[in-house]
């Protein structure tokens, strides 16, 4: 059942855990795991994803794929939050013999569908994922409306490979599959309008035969409402455009390129979490 | 006995798959007629998917089919299919260690008159690079076949190298692929030829021409290029202290490099690679061109000869 405050505190604690993960890791990517905090909380605990933390691979989930691996942080916290793993696994991020790698690894990460880390593959495998169970026969007696949610960042737009799949998903109707795009409008070089400007990233969709929704990606309400919409919209694929803060939840990290990939200090987190309203050391 | 491409043997076994309930699938990027694709395409169109001229799309499509599951196959050229492909190749299907079979055609310079931006004489060194793949590379159709069926049984990712040109029979109808096995096809004392593909039967006309000599050479078909079967490569070596590799491919990378690394760690002798010898490919026919790149069996004799008096 859906409670926006319990959504709303996972969100919170997830971002409590990024900038603490990232921290101790000595490095990783603050910038768009923030900018997704909410959304991947209001999969997960928002009753969008139906999954199972205590069967991994229990034939009935809707799958979840996160194309920005980069943004593996809030897919570990989220996981950990869930029951996948215990929640002392976070501290050992990027470290070496851990199960959470610096960018997913389905091999090492309970809960993990598919490696990923180079940007623009994540909406082909989902394109291949919702093909695939398209059809299938399930060993329970539910419906088969099993979905493929994909997070995508949008400068990973820029990977000419993401439209070879959105071409590929509107011609085989793939009513399963959900892209969400973290639409924060930063990458590592600067503002996606210098580096190479998407456009208006909505209109390109809906000239690739989409259904699109555009939200704000921080207002929990707009996230889940338009989740749940693209997830029962099935005449073909469907993606939420969800306007974000890079770093968002961290008032010196928001909207600044320069917090894509970087470690905050001892001083910075205490001011983050301070800032959060998250108790220091909460993520062991 | 009727000459046959490797590349048939891909639609035709996809087929013979199908029929046995095996959960194939085929993801092809515009190039089923000429990759033989369209075979299953027209009695499974539901085992189908062409993803059009996008090959990298091609191979994640067939990822993500995969960790739905089923047995991907997928088609086009090897120049594109894992050249242009290659990140999707490494970073999801052999990092993720999924169960895709790439099975492109047209490798190697026997493509012919499309000319060197066709012929794929990397994909060997390429392929065979990756943690978890496995590299087949099958002599005749008889032999594809059995390659084939062999990727889609053994879990995990394969590379099968599939080519256009005709061939003659190496291995009879039904023969079975026996992983990581080196076929002995011709037992000798003074030399060994290791060949793959292509020049498997190459290396038997050489075999040929060396007993003309008095010169008794042991034909080995690699076939199995990774895991490579060193213990039938060392013991082969040892026993006649000559090597000779033959493929019809770079000869930095490929079978030559990987017979190297066997016997330069368990049984140094004194080796010769024929092989494309670092230069692209160019246009003609794919005879013409055997013999322009010096991959005929005459050459490979040649070769050998030389590596006796050395």
């Amino acid at each position: 059942m859906w409670d926006r405050n319990t959504v709303e505190a996972k969100a919170t604690r997830m971002r409590g855990d990024i900038v603490e993960m990232i921290a101790t890791a000595g490095s990783g990517h603050p910038g768009g795991s923030l900018s997704a905090a909410d959304i991947v909380a209001t999969l997960y605990f928002g009753d969008v994803l139906r999954h199972d933390p205590a069967n991994p691979s229990w034939p009935a989930r809707d799958r979840f794929i996160l194309s920005k691996g980069h943004a593996a942080p809030v897919l570990y916290s989220a996981l950990a939050e869930a029951g996948y793993f215990g929640r002392d696994h976070l501290a050992t991020l990027r470290k070496l013999g851990s199960i959470l790698q610096g960018h997913p690894d389905s091999k090492k990460t309970p809960g993990v569908e598919v490696s990923t880390g180079s940007l623009g593959q994540g909406l082909s495998i989902s394109c291949g994922l919702a093909a695939g169970l398209r059809g299938g026969e399930l060993p329970e007696n539910v419906t088969d409306d099993r979905t493929v949610f994909c997070l995508l960042g949008d400068g990973e737009l820029q990977e000419g490979q993401v439209w070879e799949a959105a071409m590929f998903a509107a011609h085989e109707n793939l009513g399963n599959l959900v892209a969400i795009v973290d639409h924060n409008g930063l990458q590592i070089d600067g503002a996606c309008t210098e580096v190479m400007c998407l456009g208006t990233v909505a209109d390109k969709f809906r000239a690739f035969d989409w259904n699109v929704t555009e939200v704000d990606g921080h207002d929990l309400d707009q996230v889940r409402d338009a989740l749940l919409a693209a997830k029962a919209y099935s005449a073909g694929p469907s993606v939420v455009i969800a306007h974000t803060i890079k770093g968002k939840g961290v008032s010196f990290m928001e909207g600044e390129a320069g917090w894509h990939g970087k470690a905050p200090s001892p001083e910075q987190v205490a001011a983050a979490l301070i800032e959060l309203n998250v108790i220091e050391g909460s993520q062991a | 006995m009727s000459k046959k491409a490797t590349r048939e043997a891909l639609g035709a076994t996809l087929v013979e798959l199908a029929s046995e309930g095996v959960d194939v699938v085929a993801v092809e990027a515009d190039l089923s007629k000429s990759t033989t694709t369209n075979k299953l395409a027209d009695a499974y169109p539901e085992r189908f998917f062409n993803v059009g001229i996008a090959e990298a799309n091609m191979i994640d499509v067939a990822a993500g089919l995969a960790v739905a599951g089923k047995i991907p196959f997928t088609g086009s050229f090897a120049v594109f299919g894992v050249g242009r492909a290659y990140d999707q190749i490494r970073n999801t299907v052999c990092y993720s260690g999924l169960n895709v079979k790439l099975t492109p055609t047209h490798a190697g310079i026997t493509v012919g008159p499309d000319g060197g931006s066709h012929q794929m004489i990397e994909d060997l060194a390429l392929t065979r690079v990756l943690p978890g793949m496995r590299v087949l590379v099958p002599a005749d159709f008889n032999a594809a076949k059995a390659a084939i069926r062999c990727a889609a049984e053994t879990p995990g990712p394969f590379y099968v190298r599939l080519g256009r040109a005709t061939l003659p029979e190496v291995y009879p109808e039904g023969v079975e692929w026996e992983l990581g096995k080196a076929n002995v096809l011709r037992e000798g004392t003074d030399v060994t030829i290791v060949a793959c593909g292509v020049m498997v039967a190459e290396a038997l006309i050489a075999a040929d021409i060396l007993a003309e000599q008095c010169v008794s050479a042991e034909v080995i078909d690699a076939a199995t290029i990774k895991p490579i079967d060193a213990e039938t490569l060392i013991a082969s070596a040892k026993k006649t202290g000559h090597v000779v590799t033959c493929e019809e491919h770079s000869i930095i990378g490929g079978l030559g490099s990987a017979v190297a690394e066997v016997l330069g760690e368990n049984a140094p002798v004194p080796m010769k690679r024929v092989g494309v010898n670092d230069v692209f490919g160019t246009s003609g026919d794919p005879d013409e061109l055997m013999e322009h790149f010096g991959l005929t069996g005459i050459h490979i004799a040649n070769a050998a000869g030389a590596l006796l008096r050395r």
